[in-house]
């Protein structure tokens, strides 16, 4: 399940943990409370600026972020015009991390958005058909799981060759059983349902009945785990573009760690930046879906 | 009888362990036909990768590379003879390293496997020990440190890790090498090669257990939390027992189940996380040989890996599996 390079673990990826109740009483204490919604607002804080920077980057720094500014090497807070300093081709660092974290967000959304798609569709066909249906999906998913999420990534984008697209692909084809398997956990449990009952012997199809009865109460769950796998697509993301399989044409913070690292030895700051700015925006991320999770299951504990 | 308590797989177990066992086959099947249309998917074949090599090719000669290797043949034809090949256990031949696939392969896994392996036993323990801290003094300041600091380790990319470090202790500190596995200037043999190749560890394992040391802090923290509250836990410590020998013989015994099957789940992962350490650390391991072949545009190779490192995984799944059916007799047989 985790994987950081590679990729966050995501808690519920094993149905037995994750519908552990939480055991300890002290969990809900106002002091834990507090810390929690203190940090969950912190994350969500950052998470909001990230993406206004990324949204907003065309129109704060109107340079192309590829476009050699000034004399390269300056050290961060050297030089007032570029407080982040400049890599070795001069473009200036600062406008490449807020261009990245678009190309870094929107491929962190898209896999996770594919993920949870095709996890929802799996899911929740394993649980609600069950039988021979169950035991086809439940075996494809485990082979998925099988296949090392990383190694698996790097064959799918090096087969269909390195663009955004494939990119997209390759890490949601990696994580969607996780979401998979949660919501399979999910729909057994609603399954039997008097609800569900009721809609049945009111002569609903099985597609209305999935889709207006089951998914809506079993989306809490998916929304805290697709929260985790944006934040997890976005570190694989950043692990195929530093092994050079990231869209040539494009700016990401695993192809700026992957270009400073040719200067490594002189210019370290090249590779710390775009580094730094990967650990804030996953850590948000996380913190984020914690905070989710209080909200919308508060007796499912994530480990 | 001191004979009586050595330990014979019950009937129950061996049952276990055969169902578990047919289970896998078809995995083992449907990664197979997996790899195999993969192969198909890539732009251009074995023939042309070669040809253009060469430099020079005639349709002729295309036309005899492509009955050398099979592929005039129908899909399904192909598809036999690539299935003979793995019962055989040939992962076919890399043609960039001229050698078969599975040679090169096994020549990199006890590399893989040394960084993989001391890793996990960093990991585990550092893991253990931290959680078992944080865990003791549940909402007070180590534990508080602890939570933060793995909060960042969920976020930080591995290589990254592993990159900072060599900044810090081999550009600006000297005190390690940047990368590689043994030192190449000297001829090293005997323990004087085993404390070098010691020496190149230290960093790459270091940014692979990072990540690995904050899940194992977390999970051993709420194991342990939930065991903390359990009825035999109350009736040990109302009959007056060290609260340490409460914490090691009760508590972290009885947490340690769910960090066996955390171990074997993460494997997977840890052979992931071994990729780009091996790129970032110049390591000769699997990984390393899974990049070359992506820039070679060795399939096979690629393949190869990627296969065996599933193989692996199943493994490791069947064996953690077999350990908690040991474990723990309540695990319900299905």
């Amino acid at each position: 399940m985790s994987m950081q390079t590679t990729s966050i673990s995501l808690p519920v990826a094993n149905a037995a943990s994750n519908e552990r109740v939480r055991p300890f009483p002290g969990a809900s204490s106002l002091s834990y409370r507090l810390l929690r919604s203190r940090t969950t607002l912190t994350g969500s804080a950052v998470i909001a600026a990230v993406v206004m920077a990324a949204l907003l980057a065309g129109s704060i720094f109107d340079t192309d972020p590829l476009d050699m500014v000034a004399r390269p090497f300056i050290w961060p807070l050297t030089d007032a015009r570029h407080p982040l300093g400049t890599d070795m081709l001069g473009r200036d660092i600062l406008v490449g991390l807020v261009h990245a974290a678009r190309v870094s967000l929107a491929v962190g959304l898209a896999a996770a958005s594919l993920a949870v798609l095709v996890g929802v569709m799996f899911g929740a066909a394993s649980g609600y058909f069950g039988g021979w249906v169950d035991q086809l999906l439940t075996r494809i998913t485990e082979i998925f799981q099988t296949m090392p999420p990383l190694v698996f990534a790097v064959v799918v984008v090096a087969i269909l060759t390195p663009s955004v697209g494939s990119i997209i692909l390759g890490i949601g084809v990696t994580s969607w059983p996780q979401i998979a398997r949660l919501v399979r956990a999910e729909t057994l449990r609603l399954r039997e349902s008097e609800f569900v009952q009721a809609a049945r012997v009111m002569g609903m199809g099985h597609g209305r009945i999935i889709v207006t009865h089951i998914l809506p109460n079993a989306i809490s769950p998916v929304v805290v785990a697709g929260s985790i796998l944006v934040a997890s697509a976005i570190l694989t993301e950043a692990a195929l573009s530093f092994l050079g399989l990231g869209d040539p044409n494009l700016i990401s913070w695993g192809s700026m760690i992957g270009s400073g690292r040719e200067v490594l030895r002189t210019a370290w700051y090249m590779t710390a930046l775009p580094g730094v700015a990967i650990s804030i925006t996953v850590m948000a991320l996380n913190l984020l879906g914690n905070g989710l999770n209080d909200v919308l299951n508060p007796r499912v504990s994530l480990t | 009888m001191a004979l009586a308590h050595i330990w014979l797989p019950r009937p129950r177990v061996l049952r276990y362990l055969a169902v578990r066992i047919a289970q896998v086959i078809p995995t083992v099947i449907a990664i197979v036909v997996l790899n195999f249309f993969f192969l198909r998917l890539a732009p251009g074949d074995l023939a042309e990768v070669i040809a253009g090599e060469a430099g020079s090719a005639t349709p002729e000669y295309m036309a005899l590379l492509r009955q050398q290797f099979g592929l005039d043949q129908s899909v399904w034809v192909q598809f036999v003879n690539y299935v003979k090949q793995l019962a055989q256990l040939n992962l076919g031949y890399s043609f960039r390293n001229s050698m078969p696939v599975l040679d090169l392969i096994l020549s990199r896994v006890p590399n893989t496997a040394v960084l993989m392996l001391s890793s996990l036993l960093l990991a585990v323990s550092l893991g253990i020990l931290f959680g078992a801290v944080s865990a003791h003094w549940r909402g007070r300041w180590p534990d508080a440190v602890l939570s933060a600091v793995s909060t960042v380790g969920f976020a930080t990319p591995l290589f990254w890790v592993g990159l900072m470090l060599i900044v810090l202790f081999s550009v600006e500190l000297r005190w390690l090498p940047a990368g590689g596995m043994y030192d190449l200037e000297h001829d090293l043999t005997g323990f004087a090669r085993i404390a070098d190749v010691a020496r190149h560890m230290v960093l790459p394992v270091l940014s692979l257990a990072f990540f690995y040391i904050a899940i194992y802090t977390r999970l051993t923290r709420s194991a342990m939390l939930e065991v903390q509250e359990l009825d035999f836990v109350r009736t040990a410590r109302a009959k007056g027992l060290h609260p340490v020998r409460i914490a090691l013989r009760h508590v972290l015994r009885n947490a340690l189940l769910p960090i066996v099957t955390m171990t074997g789940l993460q494997l997977g992962t840890l052979l992931s996380g071994s990729v780009v350490i091996e790129t970032v650390f110049a390591w000769p391991g699997m990984g390393r040989l899974a990049f070359d072949a992506v820039f070679q545009r060795d399939l096979n190779l690629l393949l190869g890996v990627l296969f065996f490192s599933s193989f692996l995984v199943i493994v490791a799944n069947l064996l953690t599996d077999f350990v908690y059916a040991i474990l723990d007799p309540r695990i319900e047989i299905r």
